[in-house]
């Protein structure tokens, strides 16, 4: 598939930084309001679809390395563990640390000042310890995921030219 | 009518009349009684905001009580990428 | 019995699922049945989480009211993404099963090279 009318292309240029910028913020704000990494994720790659379909997936593929994209999620995945285990790697160096895997470990401490508060008063983002970090990891998982499963699924079956 | 579909049509009905059955035998939509109190939804609603300081409830669930499920949620999401671009790369040249 | 109409909503989405599956031959139409029994379920599971007066889990509160269910949500929310990752490996096996065999008949794939 090579692209769209030119109408589409217009439209898509004038939709996509809104759509993007509303996924990011629902991935940001996911410990406020309802939302998160999975879906913002989502709207995020809803917005990398309509790209897609509208300039036809052999000028992207020219534009973004699929090894790229696998990067990005394995780097999401990294984050994730890595940040599970902050929680037992931290009783080896602080004895009286009720450590687990998982742990939220930035909650009840004054040491380091980001996301430490208590979500008393309304909608406070500085809170809620490791889960604002955890939701930008999984929101990068799945943005990268599926977007390569789009692009990746629209190569393979697109039309030959001049058939 | 041939007999695959004859055996196919009972089944249907059997499970069919199980399942609405049990619809019908359920609590009443929307109410607790006693016996069917939710005490650990209740116990995540009362202490969510002072254990894992997430005004969402269903994000302090998602991430810190149940984070194990997270992560396999994001095992099962990287292997279904990895499966997609194992079975479409031959047939990219 | 009135009070169980939202239960009643969900098993015929079930059953509207488990028709496609099991009477339909074109593959298509199968993965169609599958996604119609995994809404079903995310919408049974949704129906559980509700109670009388309620909003959503998120505070602030105000007045008397009282939540909703917060881990029925969650397992929800584990669930439709499971879903999309199994739609995406079915219908990329289905793309190789027509370019191999030519067919989306379950009846006929298989006995091709005979």
């Amino acid at each position: 598939m090579s692209g769209m009318s030119r109408i589409v292309k217009t439209i898509t240029n004038v939709a996509f930084p809104f759509v993007m910028i509303y996924g990011l913020y629902i991935i940001a704000r996911g410990h406020l309001i309802p939302g998160g990494g999975f879906q913002g994720g989502v709207v995020v790659a809803s917005s990398l679809a309509m790209v897609l379909v509208a300039y036809g997936s052999i000028w992207i593929v020219g534009k973004v390395k699929e090894k790229n994209l696998s990067v990005l999620e394995s780097l999401g995945a990294i984050c994730f563990i890595g940040l599970g285990f902050i929680g037992v790697i931290l009783i080896l160096f602080y004895s009286s640390f009720e450590g687990s895997f998982l742990k939220n470990f930035l909650i009840g401490q004054d040491t380091i000042p980001i996301f430490n508060e208590i979500g008393k008063g309304i909608s406070n983002i500085n809170t809620a310890g490791i889960i604002p970090l955890m939701n930008f990891s999984v929101g990068m998982i799945v943005i990268a995921g599926l977007f390569v499963i789009l692009l990746v699924m629209a190569y393979a079956t697109r039309i030959k030219e001049g058939k | 009518m041939s007999r695959r579909n004859l055996v196919a049509a009972i089944f249907f009905a059997i499970v069919a009349i199980f399942l609405v059955f049990g619809a019908l035998m359920m609590h009443p939509f929307g109410e607790f009684d006693e016996e069917h109190y939710p005490e650990m939804d209740q116990y995540i609603i009362d202490n969510t905001q002072n254990e894992t300081g997430a005004d969402n409830g269903v994000t302090g669930v998602v991430f810190d009580y149940r984070g194990f499920d997270t992560l396999g949620e994001a095992t099962v999401l990287f292997t279904a990428v990895a499966g997609v671009i194992l079975l479409f790369r031959r047939l990219k040249k | 019995m009135i009070y169980n109409i939202p239960y009643i909503a969900a098993i015929a989405l079930i059953l509207l699922g488990l028709y496609a599956l099991i009477f339909k031959r074109n593959l298509i139409k199968i993965v169609i049945g599958i996604l119609l029994i995994e809404n079903g379920v995310n919408l049974f599971l949704i129906t559980l989480a509700f109670r009388q007066n309620s909003i959503t889990p998120i505070y602030p509160i105000t007045g008397d009211k009282s939540m909703s269910l917060p881990v029925p949500h969650a397992l929800t929310l584990t669930s439709i993404v499971i879903g999309v990752c199994v739609l995406a490996l079915m219908l990329s096996l289905i793309v190789h099963i027509y370019r191999h065999y030519g067919t989306l008949d379950v009846r006929k794939i298989g006995r091709e090279k005979e």
